[in-house]
């Protein structure tokens, strides 16, 4: 019996507009909101600080952002990335105060290495102790916290102690696109790419979606438990290099708050809190929204106090239509069904 | 009892003499299985015959307590579902296991992608395989789709493809027809066919005879936890199956008191749920047993949650004592006199992190609270009159009802019903998971309450427990009441027969 090729059935096809959708819809509020504050103020776009800002600014966030999207792709959450954002900028200072004349290269190896370790701890914790991922990265949350405090004290490092080479990477352009952006972009499309394209993106979705089939499916799932939580510790650890370069002042309270932004980003980008779902461009997208909305705004005169009311109407927002989106989904599926038999 | 099926040349699999335990209960006393290339092989056996522990022995989930495990030949020890894949095993389990999130395609690729450079997945390759696969299958399904909302018969032939593209000379079916159409099994039948043509090793598990007369050529019967027989398919009828899987003593165990049988207490009356079960009609009078037998998915435990108000009903009446029962209100129902013990005590009888007392008094807190609050003291006091009068063994009523044995769980959970003093007592699966002491107990329990006039449905698979209880035995199959036997007509043999034999072809 030969059946003809199978076609795509229309369910397919409109779903996959949906998916596709559902980032479009955070650039159009993206390009919306950029589009409002430049009409009330020409400086937010079209100055050159205007310029600089809007893609600077969010940088940073976008690789916390990214490394949080894989993280709950695999159905975790890793709240410690602002914490562990915090240490790694502090080392970045200690590494060129105590080490004179230290490669910049060398210093973003190590830094993103450590990065890694605590996300390893965290991985470890969450992979071989079975303990859900909200407790233990809350609890590394303060414990790394602590322990930003207790190494650095009152003390910080200040601008004049970092050299001028790694300080104007935070702010120096390249054709008019801020350094840090190019880095975050690079990170991103090949975060992108490879949750896409290689066995071990497909299998964190895998996981995700449903970790007791994947368990059945053979997938090593506590390697790639492991993997995820270190990618969101380096890219964390990347972030403290950068956020050093970027500010120059570190106290013990860099980066503090930073992994609810992290995961308001990914949310608001339509990664399914329950795993299985979503993208790292949406998270990123998610991540340069939020901070996009909370500059602009004051521009648009929406008083102080009313910002993070914004930002969480933002989030609800996301979930809501993310369930919506969800619920209608299935009952086409199932009506598709009904209709095939 | 004997020992291992006859031997010739080194079959594909050979299990012989398996054991497996979980803590004191032994599931598997002694598993052995053959399974020749090119050959469908059934496994026959009641609920709890240790068929499943065998199969998950076979795919890597449990590992072996003794006994042998050959492939080709090959003594093998697995102690991974991957490493049995890698040996050419495949499960396809009742319910499938898919990703509800991925595409059909990454569903049947997951973990074994082909890749490119850089470690790119070849999505044109595995789109083009899928094809094949599925063309070769017959069957039509969009593989770009998400897995989410096929029906289960679709998700069944994407494992089936799966296994056939990971090449696995053995497909273990477990049950797979329990939830298809009539369409969607000679469907699966064709293709398991084909797969035996080339060569392939199957095991088909279920309990529908008539299907396994019509697929399989040889078949293995076990009963608790051991093998009894294989014999070719053409060589034995469903008759002889059945006795070979029930056959055993049915007396002693239950010391079953004779209580006298009064008025009716629960009526129901063709109650139906679309999908679930159909026109269930059936009285319960005071001081009578009744068992409702079947086999695992019969619709058993739902429609007991219909009757208590859990979930709702379609059509049909519920009435105790000439007064109807609403629906969908478990409170009510309580209140009017009716309880009902779930299956699964550990998740919906118990709350496990809080003591004996606090469990013990769950379902009368109302009456003991005064003004709102609840002190211990008569938490404590209300309890220990439950505690005492079904003998649970604990040290304090403090104890955390986790940490208890699953027989002393089942008596908490019991006593909790009964302190509300019900007049209809729905319990389903008295004593699945307890040791023979305490089942014992279980059952004189029962037996002590009906002679005090509670009517008591009983939902069991266990078919001594059904005729050594019940003064009347209703069979459940698919949905519907098939059969109902007075306790001196009741023999495992007929109600075996009314539990499995489809009257006609599989609807």
């Amino acid at each position: 019996m030969t059946a003809p090729t199978i076609e795509k059935s229309d369910v397919t096809k409109r779903l996959r507009a949906v998916g596709a959708a559902r980032e479009f819809g955070i650039l159009i509020a993206l390009l919306l909101v950029i589009l409002a504050a430049t009409v009330a103020n020409p400086n937010f776009l079209f100055s050159s600080d205007g310029w600089r800002d809007l893609l600077l600014t969010p940088s940073i966030l976008v690789l916390l952002a990214v490394g949080q999207a894989i993280v709950i792709i695999t159905r975790n959450v890793d709240l410690s990335v602002g914490s562990v954002l915090g240490l790694s900028a502090y080392l970045t200072g200690r590494l060129f105060i105590d080490l004179q004349g230290i490669p910049m290269v060398a210093v973003f190896l190590i830094v993103i290495v450590f990065g890694g370790l605590l996300g390893l701890v965290n991985g470890a914790l969450v992979a071989f102790a079975k303990v859900p991922s909200l407790v233990i990265t809350l609890g590394t949350l303060y414990a790394y916290r602590g322990i930003n405090v207790l190494w650095t004290g009152s003390d910080r490092v200040n601008a004049s102690d970092l050299p001028k080479e790694f300080l104007a990477l935070g702010t120096g352009q390249i054709l008019f696109i801020p350094i840090l952006t190019i880095i975050a972009l690079a990170v991103l499309v090949v975060a992108g790419w490879v949750m896409k394209n290689t066995r071990a993106g497909r299998e964190f979705y895998a996981i995700g979606s449903d970790p007791a089939a994947a368990e059945l499916y053979g997938l090593r799932v506590t390697r790639r438990l492991l993997t995820a939580f270190v990618l969101s510790g380096a890219l964390a650890g990347l972030g403290g290099v950068l956020y050093a370069a970027r500010y120059g002042t570190i106290s013990s309270q860099a980066g503090s708050g930073w992994e609810l932004d992290a995961v308001g980003a990914a949310v608001i980008g339509g990664v399914a809190i329950f795993g299985g779902s979503g993208t790292v461009w949406g998270a990123a997208l998610g991540g340069v929204l939020l901070l996009t909305i909370n500059r602009a705004l004051p521009i648009l005169g929406i008083p102080d106090f009313w910002q993070r009311a914004v930002v969480g109407v933002l989030i609800i927002g996301a979930i809501v239509l993310d369930r919506i989106l969800a619920i209608r989904q299935k009952r086409k599926l199932l009506e598709a069904r009904e209709d095939e038999s | 009892m004997t020992d291992t099926p006859p031997s010739a040349a080194p079959p594909m699999l050979e299990l012989s003499r398996v054991v497996k335990s979980f803590g004191a209960v032994i599931a598997l006393r002694s598993g052995s299985l053959r399974l020749e290339a090119g050959s469908i092989h059934a496994l026959v056996g009641e609920n709890g015959a240790g068929k499943s522990t065998l199969v998950k022995i076979v795919a890597g989930l449990y590992r072996r307590d003794a006994g042998d495990f050959r492939l080709n030949g090959e003594e093998v020890d697995f102690t991974s579902t991957a490493q049995s894949k890698a040996a050419g095993i495949a499960v396809i389990y009742q319910e499938p296991t898919l990703f509800p999130d991925l595409s059909v395609t990454e569903n049947v690729f997951m973990g074994r992608q082909p890749v490119g450079r850089f470690g790119r997945i070849d999505r044109k390759a595995m789109r083009r395989e899928v094809e094949a696969l599925f063309q070769r299958l017959a069957v039509r399904i969009d593989p770009d789709r998400p897995a989410e909302g096929l029906s289960i018969a679709d998700q069944q032939v994407i494992e089936i493809a799966k296994a056939v593209s990971l090449d696995a000379r053995v497909l273990i079916m477990d049950e797979p027809t329990a939830a298809l159409s009539g369409v969607e099994v000679d469907r699966l039948f064709a293709i398991a066919r084909s797969l035996r043509d080339e060569g392939r090793a199957l095991l088909f598990i279920s309990h529908r005879f008539d299907e396994v007369f019509d697929l399989c050529d040889t078949v293995t019967v076990m009963r608790d936890g051991a093998y009894i027989s294989t014999t070719p398919i053409d060589e034995t009828t469903p008759d002889e199956l059945v006795r070979q899987m029930v056959g055993r003593d049915v007396t002693e165990l239950f010391p079953k008191q004779e209580a006298v049988i009064g008025d009716p207490l629960l009526e129901v009356e063709g109650l139906s749920s679309a999908g679930v079960f159909h026109d269930i009609s059936f009285t319960v009078r005071s001081g009578e047993i009744v068992g409702l037998a079947g086999l695992v998915g019969a619709g058993r435990s739902e429609v007991a949650r219909a009757v208590f108000g859990v979930d709702g009903y379609d059509a049909g009446s519920v009435r105790l004592a000439g007064a109807s029962v609403a629906k969908r209100d478990p409170a009510g129902a309580m209140r009017q006199g009716i309880a009902l013990v779930p299956e699964d005590r550990r998740k919906q009888g118990l709350v496990l992190e809080s003591s004996v007392a606090r469990n013990l008094t769950l379902a009368i807190r109302t009456q003991l609270a005064k003004a709102g609050i609840i002190t211990s003291g008569f938490e404590n006091r209300a309890a220990k009159v439950w505690a005492s009068r079904l003998e649970v063994k604990t040290t304090a009523m403090s104890t955390v009802a986790a940490t208890l044995s699953g027989g002393n769980q089942q008596k908490v959970v019991l006593g909790k019903w009964l302190a509300t003093e019900p007049q209809v007592l729905i319990i389903d699966e008295p004593t699945r998971g307890i040791d023979v002491g305490t089942k014992a107990e279980v059952h004189r329990l029962l037996s002590e309450l009906a002679g005090r006039g509670m009517g008591i449905l009983m939902i069991s698979s266990e078919l001594p427990e059904v005729l050594g209880m019940a003064d009347r035995v209703l069979v459940m199959r698919e949905g519907r009441i098939t059969a109902e036997f007075e306790r001196a007509d009741a023999t495992s043999e007929n109600v075996m027969f009314a539990a499995t034999h489809a009257t006609g072809a599989h609807s």
